[in-house]
């Protein structure tokens, strides 16, 4: 009767989300954090396709002889490396939480340049829409790492298009990188010194320190590919005078790099979820902060290790073997770090908690297997073999996946401004780290037994171990589809969060209203104290 | 080999040694994951939240004793793995110096060609005896494929447009895989085989068996074919260095370096003859044979021209280069 009341805007004050409405609202968006749910609706697309091509490799590597051709096969390993390095574990935690919090957690109104900040979605949808219609037309079987010369000379599929998805999508990773430095260095608040930056900070700076030093590594070499693929120019075939194995070196100089690019921003999510649900300060701040851009220089160090077996000279294998082993100093101090400040904590075991248990358990696994792997002469033995998988699916699986999971409950309330259902999503992550576990242990066995990767057809008494995998990962699948839907549901009709359910310190939960609204605070944030003060002392403390 | 064992069946004097060493690591590695497990599990337990009113508790910052501690301990264990594994990857990849049985592997998609110098070939086959180290000299024709047989634990990659050595001591009598293990296209998977490890006497008699002549010949008639014998034994005026008693020994370039005449550089000097020239010679008398021998002739042609050095105490003194 009286349609002059504004009923919504009394329960609902103005937020990012409800600011304005409608198709335009989002498409030209520069908001940050509309950005990042921009990020997070395609990656999640993108998670899934990628996903499907992984649930048809388990269903074909029920028997030895295989359900698919050897071409799909081929194509289905292919796309589903593609899709979920490039599209899926490059942007993830970067793109959304990175985007969505580094401004809110430094007390920014929004990234150093907002408008690049959309162009780099854009960006990112374009190589998208190459990769997926590379798929659509037939796909690739070239393998992820597309060698040469059976990229550039033999396949006869569309390893162009599928090529130029991953050139295009790279500028999207460089402008994320150079806009997180430049607003990392420029745009935080007063008080906010970099020893008091979170810990989420600190790993997304030496993140994008590798995206935009490392990707346009990987364009020059994706250039070159096409050139020898369409002029002929005999850079890599060795007919004309070419080397195939550059092709490697200028490959893995970024790839190498980039399965940082794919783990730092999952540490970065750990520190700040161990911190909330043990109530206490990151035992060893510096040090957690310092080995992250420690891993990130010495990243670039180590790309030869993929080469133990390639023909490489002895003596290079030998020094990068060496870096190898120095790179996983820093991996192991945050891991013992994150343990200690459990040490007289008062723990909580919400989900986000649940998921960070799984990242030190099944990251320790990936991280000590990688040990194994830097080890020549057990390299020798078990590269190219289920091994190799075993240990990459137990660091980007285990390790970034289920900081994702993680930080995507923890922040949850902040970017919906709702309450996910609790039992459920604990009983999501148990099964998530049953299933995955299940899936990927076996293949260590099957790694060390000798069965090589990319095999659409195996030696029969590799069958028991790969039906193991299979049951795995049916359960891993199912795991992944509840969270969609209880989290979709609490989105809609969750019940409302107060402005800080966990409790939590940092500016994006303490000084922003939730969900904050466009310009995120309220009032100018000042910060007088250092990150995860739980315990409120008055004084800071240095160590180190 | 049952389902449930983590070891593959042994065949090669490597095999044990690999084994060793990645029990030491499952050692370390295992140990490294209950630790963490296990003090994970007693923090949670112990200092659960008993309330949702207990008070925060005191802040503890870190104890830079402790940072070097988990610094230290780990470099060190792993110092350990890098030396041992270092140590093995070279006497793994280092074929001894001489009294090798030398055997031609020749990758294609998608099959292995096996040659041996008495003129037997298979395919996808593999035969050798135990107790003799045998070298595999591994060349492609088309894509990067990786020669592996688990129960030897090793494997190299056949990088076209190089020769690549892989050298092994079979112990055991019996069959093992050889599978492809660098992803090479479509039949990628079924780019395997069989290694058939015989006793010395079978071995003998199985070599004994017919063939088409030995690579030996097979590599002369080439040596004509090719018209390379007008230059490279005798008379050869000066235009061409002979290649009498030329191979595994040290050669100088025009440019002043020294190479040693291996299975790698006669490959290059047959396909790319300008590439090092050696000294005193002159560039773009002989013809270039890229693209003119297959990796089957251009291996019987080496085979042949290792022959015409034969071994002498001098010889096998040369320290072959290890590429």
């Amino acid at each position: 009767m009286s349609p002059t009341l504004p009923f919504a805007q009394v329960e609902a004050p103005t937020n990012y989300l409800n600011a304005d409405y409608g198709w335009k609202s989002w498409l030209f968006t520069t908001d940050h954090k509309r950005i990042a749910l921009l990020y997070l609706f395609s990656i999640t697309a993108f998670f899934f396709v990628g996903g499907a091509f992984a649930v048809a490799m388990r269903v074909n590597l029920l028997t030895p002889e295989g359900l698919f051709a050897h071409d799909t096969y081929n194509k289905l390993f292919t796309m589903h490396g593609i899709i979920m390095v490039f599209f899926f574990l490059v942007p993830s935690i970067p793109a959304t939480l990175g985007n969505f919090l580094i401004p809110l957690m430094i007390g920014a109104r929004d990234l150093a340049f907002p408008r690049i900040n959309l162009l780099s979605w854009y960006i990112y949808i374009v190589g998208g829409i190459f990769a997926l219609t590379a798929i659509v037309e037939g796909g690739v079987d070239t393998g992820w790492t597309f060698y040469a010369p059976f990229s550039s000379t033999y396949s006869n599929t569309h390893v162009i298009l599928a090529a130029l998805g991953i050139f295009v999508s790279g500028f999207s990773s460089i402008l994320t990188g150079l806009n997180f430095i430049i607003t990392i260095h420029k745009m935080r608040c007063p008080g906010m010194t970099w020893g008091r930056l979170p810990l989420f900070v600190w790993g997304h700076y030496a993140t994008s320190l590798i995206q935009v030093l490392g990707t346009p590594v990987i364009a020059i070499t994706l250039v070159l590919l096409g050139l020898e693929r369409l002029l002929h120019a005999g850079i890599f075939d060795p007919t004309m005078g070419g080397d195939p194995v550059l092709f490697q070196h200028l490959f893995w100089f970024y790839s190498h790099p980039a399965v940082y690019i794919m783990i730092l921003p999952g540490m970065a999510v750990m520190s700040e979820i161990v911190a909330c649900f043990s109530r206490k300060a990151i035992f060893g701040y510096n040090f957690v902060a310092v080995s992250s851009i420690a891993i990130a220089v010495f990243g670039f160090l180590v790309w030869g290790h993929h080469l133990f077996v390639a023909g490489q000279s002895m003596y290079a294998s030998m020094v990068f073997s060496f870096i190898s082993f120095l790179v996983a100093i820093p991996s192991a101090i945050k891991v013992f770090n994150w343990t200690a400040t459990m040490y007289k904590g008062s723990i909580s075991f919400e989900t986000p908690m649940l998921y960070a248990f799984g990242f030190i358990g099944l990251f320790t696994i990936g991280g000590l297997t990688g040990l194994f792997l830097a080890t020549m002469a057990i390299d020798v033995h078990v590269t190219d073999t289920y091994f190799v998988i075993a240990h990459f699916h137990y660091v980007m699986v285990g390790g970034m996946v289920m900081a994702y999971l993680g930080g995507i409950h923890f922040w949850f309330p902040k970017i919906s401004g709702r309450l996910y259902p609790e039992n459920w999503a604990r009983f999501a992550a148990l099964l998530i780290f049953a299933g995955f576990n299940l899936t990927f242990f076996p293949q260590f066995i099957l790694g060390y037994q000798g069965m090589p990767r990319r095999y659409a057809h195996y030696a029969p008494e590799f069958q028991v171990l790969n039906v193991m995998s299979t049951a795995g990962a049916s359960i891993l699948g199912l795991g992944y589809l509840i969270p969609m839907i209880y989290l979709a549901w609490a989105w809609r009709k969750g019940p409302k969060s107060p402005q800080n359910p966990w409790n939590a310190k940092g500016l994006e939960w303490e000084q922003s209203p939730t969900p904050p609204p466009t310009y995120n605070f309220d009032h100018q944030p000042i910060v007088t104290e250092a990150a995860y003060n739980y315990s409120g002392e008055e004084h800071e403390v240095q160590i180190g | 080999m049952g389902v449930f064992s983590i070891f593959p069946v042994r065949a090669s004097t490597s095999a044990g040694e690999v084994d060793a060493l990645y029990t030491f690591l499952l050692i370390v590695g295992v140990g490294m994951t209950v630790l963490i497990f296990l003090a994970v599990l007693f923090l949670a337990i112990k200092y659960r939240r008993r309330s949702p009113d207990d008070p925060a508790p005191k802040a503890i910052h870190g104890s830079l004793l402790l940072e070097i501690t988990w610094s230290v301990i780990p470099l060190l264990v792993m110092l350990v793995m890098f030396a041992w594994g270092t140590k093995l990857y070279f006497q793994n990849y280092s074929p001894p110096p001489n009294d090798t049985l030398d055997i031609y592997v020749t990758g294609k998609q998608w099959m292995w060609k096996i040659q041996y110098p008495t003129g037997q070939r298979e395919i996808n086959g593999l035969h050798v005896p135990i107790g003799r180290a045998v070298k595999l000299i591994l060349a492609s024709e088309d894509v990067i494929h990786s020669f592996y047989i688990p129960a030897f634990r090793l494997k190299h990659d056949v990088v076209p447009g190089s020769y690549q050595t892989y050298w092994f001591t079979p112990t055991t009598p019996g069959r093992y895989h050889i599978f492809c293990a660098e992803y090479c296209g479509t039949n990628h998977s079924d780019m395997g085989g069989w290694v058939t490890v015989m006793q010395p006497a079978e071995f003998a008699n199985w070599l004994a068996g017919g063939t088409g002549g030995s690579m030996r010949e097979q590599g002369e008639k080439l040596f004509q074919l090719y018209g390379c014998v007008t230059c490279h034994v005798t008379n050869s005026q000066g235009r061409c260095p002979s290649l009498l008693n030329v191979f595994g020994k040290p050669v100088v370039l025009d440019d002043g370096r020294t190479v040693v005449a291996d299975e790698a550089y006669i490959r290059e000097s047959i396909l790319n003859p300008n590439a090092k020239i050696v000294k005193g010679y002159q560039h773009d008398i002989m013809p270039v044979f890229e693209g003119q021998i297959g990796e089957d002739g251009l291996l019987q042609l080496i085979v042949y021209i290792k022959s015409l050095s034969p071994p002498t105490p001098a010889t096998s003194a040369v320290k072959r280069s290890s590429k």
